[in-house]
């Protein structure tokens, strides 16, 4: 007989006392043999990483999508305005800017254009037999006529007030506000109710990102507001638009030139700002399901660990057997640990690609584009090569400690 | 040089009343030996197969395999010689469910580090040697007892080891399979496969060359030294 492999071949004693040597290439067949001899346990243990990778997946990449889907409507919206309000928590008045503060900020060099409103001390009704207490929490303010051009505003129906319409008793509903009078039409014939006179609607406000604030408000012109409403002249918040590059130096003189007797009582913010930490607020709920995501992560790995080491007491003849063919205990432990690896990590690429598609689905739903990034997805999967790496740590260590003669006993 | 020398082998279980399984054996098997060791149940024959494959160490005396003094060699040094110079047969088979015969066999090259094309080359030939080659691509679970035992040797001689250590290879099969296991490795031995069996099987023990009876883990009768 003669296969070549025997010890009357050249050098085979020295390669015996070399060790026994099992190639790597070999390790990965024999890993995922012992895998898909049972499949079905198989799949099921690694259902669990799927499940834990795919919900922290999904989560960071839906959050993304929302945030870029944020940043592009912002950037859409210009990041070029800021709002100017005063800063005085503990007046006991209602806190107001100076009259002159408009005019002052226009002249600033960069600032492209500012607008005002002011306070007006009365609600809004649909007509004058509504009860006084029905407002409707809408705020009534006089508001300049290039506040429109400003906010780069649109408007969903009629127009926004003009230097002529300021004077006479017509109103422009911000799109809560008329939803809440049940006011559809804005070509003048509808009229109502402020502070004892019949205003006209002449135009409704499409919402406007970046001053949710007048969503709800009624808009009047400040001549009008003055002579029926006995409104004061000075304004509660300037909107500036500035030239995009100096935004900051802008912001800088904002309050000296809102009110230079006392810039301490102005606050200047950045409603992209704004904005942008009411996302970040959220992160709050993200925070919570990716929590979820890693007990689901956690659960599966000791799942693994659990199903590894029932392997191990099942499959004794099996390492007894490899031990008596020429096995270390590295070997064993390897081949014991590279079968967990290898669960998690099907499992892992599994949740990966399961998270990706739920992300693009909710993306889709919400006509956003879906932000799945590739390292992401490879770190994912590299978590669950991490989790399945400790989960077969244990099973491994104990394969390999089995006495070669006690496993290979019939049980 | 010697196949398997063993030296005043002594081993002893240890536990709250320790068990000596094998006392103070010597014993050298030569190239081309076929010896069969018998003895009751519970004489240590088990044990002394284990020790001579290096399967347990014994607490005192020493064992060399093919000229390997492996008292004082690493795990991965002892698995090197397992994998290099020791064929075992189990009397219950111990094949892998889920690999062909072929697969089962190359398995016995499978931690020398030889490339699997190789391995399986060398499976082909000794599957045709136990008579099984038009078996070759058949799972354990769809051959008889008898195959499977076969299937068992040729993974035993693939590496072509200095000793085949054979552990009740007739004991799970019918008198008819176990004449043929017999008469495969009495022919393998014909063609030079040295060979420790530990068998019940009288048929086995007449013939071998050699007989060692072994009685509360001494060696009380050997047909060479007799």
């Amino acid at each position: 007989m003669s296969t070549g492999f025997g010890p009357a071949d050249a050098g085979a004693h020295t390669r015996a006392a070399a060790g026994s040597r099992l190639r790597p290439a070999d390790l990965w067949p024999v890993a995922i043999a012992g895998l898909v001899i049972r499949p079905a346990r198989s799949l099921l243990s690694a259902l669990g990483i799927a499940v834990g990778i795919a919900t922290m997946v999904a989560v960071l990449g839906i959050s993304a999508s929302s945030r870029s889907q944020l940043v592009a409507e912002i950037d859409a919206l210009g990041t070029n305005l800021l709002t100017v309000t005063p800063n005085q928590p503990f007046a006991t008045t209602s806190a107001t800017l100076p009259v002159t503060a408009p005019g002052m900020i226009a002249r600033i060099g960069p600032v492209v254009d500012a607008a005002a409103i002011g306070d007006v001390a009365a609600n809004v009704y649909r007509s004058n037999q509504i009860p006084a207490a029905n407002t409707n929490a809408i705020s009534v303010y006089w508001a300049q006529p290039g506040l429109l051009h400003t906010l780069q505003g649109q408007m969903a129906k009629g127009s926004f007030l003009t230097a002529a319409s300021t004077r006479f008793p017509a109103v422009v509903l911000g799109p809560y506000a008329a939803q809440a009078l049940g006011i559809d039409r804005a070509d003048g014939s509808a009229l109502v109710w402020i502070g004892n006179h019949w205003f006209a609607v002449t135009g409704i406000l499409d919402q406007l990102a970046l001053a949710p604030e007048l969503d709800r408000a009624a808009l009047i012109g400040q001549p009008v507001a003055r002579q029926l409403l006995h409104a004061g002249v000075r304004p509660v918040q300037v909107y500036v638009r500035t030239n995009p590059a100096a935004v900051p130096a802008v912001e800088a003189v904002l309050a000296a030139t809102a009110n230079p007797g006392a810039p301490q009582d102005v606050a200047v913010s950045d409603p992209a700002d704004v904005l942008t930490a009411r996302e970040d607020a959220t992160t709050a709920f993200q925070g919570l399901f990716l929590a979820l995501g890693a007990v689901a992560l956690l659960v599966g790995g000791i799942g693994i660990g659990n199903v590894m080491v029932i392997a191990v007491l099942e499959r004794r003849n099996e390492i007894g057997l490899r031990r008596a063919l020429g096995a270390s205990r590295r070997h064993i432990s390897l081949q014991f640990a590279t079968e967990a690896v290898l669960l998690a990590g099907a499992g892992g690429a599994v949740g990966a690609a399961l998270g990706a598609i739920a992300t693009a689905a909710f993306a889709a739903t919400r006509h956003w584009q879906a932000v799945v990034s590739l390292p992401s997805l490879a770190a994912a999967v590299g978590i669950a090569l991490a989790v399945g790496a400790l989960a077969g740590l244990y099973p491994a260590v104990r394969a390999a400690q089995l006495p070669p003669a006690e496993a290979l006993r019939m049980t | 040089m010697t196949a398997l020398a063993m030296t005043d082998v002594t081993k002893i279980h240890p536990g709250a009343r320790p068990v000596t399984a094998v006392s103070s054996v010597t014993l050298a098997v030569e190239p081309g030996d076929f010896v069969a060791v018998i003895g009751p149940s519970g004489s240590g024959k088990s044990t002394l197969l284990a020790l001579a494959g290096t399967l347990e160490r014994p607490t005192t005396g020493s064992i060399r395999i093919a000229g390997h003094a492996v008292d004082r060699l690493t795990d991965r040094e002892v698995a090197g010689i397992r994998a290099a110079s020791i064929g075992f047969v189990f009397q219950h088979f111990f094949l892998l469910p889920g690999l062909s015969a072929l697969d089962n066999v190359a398995t016995g090259l499978l931690y020398r580090g030889i490339p699997g094309s190789h391995r399986r080359a060398a499976a082909v030939a000794a599957l045709d040697q136990v008579g099984l080659a038009h078996r070759a691509t058949h799972r354990p679970a769809e051959l008889s007892g008898g195959e499977r035992q076969r299937v068992a040797i040729a993974r035993a001689i693939v590496g072509e080891p200095a000793i085949i250590l054979a552990d009740e290879p007739t004991g799970s099969l019918d008198s008819a399979a176990g004449a043929g296991v017999l008469a495969i490795l009495a022919s393998l031995n014909e063609r030079g496969v040295t060979m420790l069996v530990v068998t019940h099987n009288p048929d086995i023990a007449a013939a071998a060359h050699r007989t060692i009876r072994l009685r509360d883990g001494l060696v009380e009768h050997d047909s060479e030294t007799a």
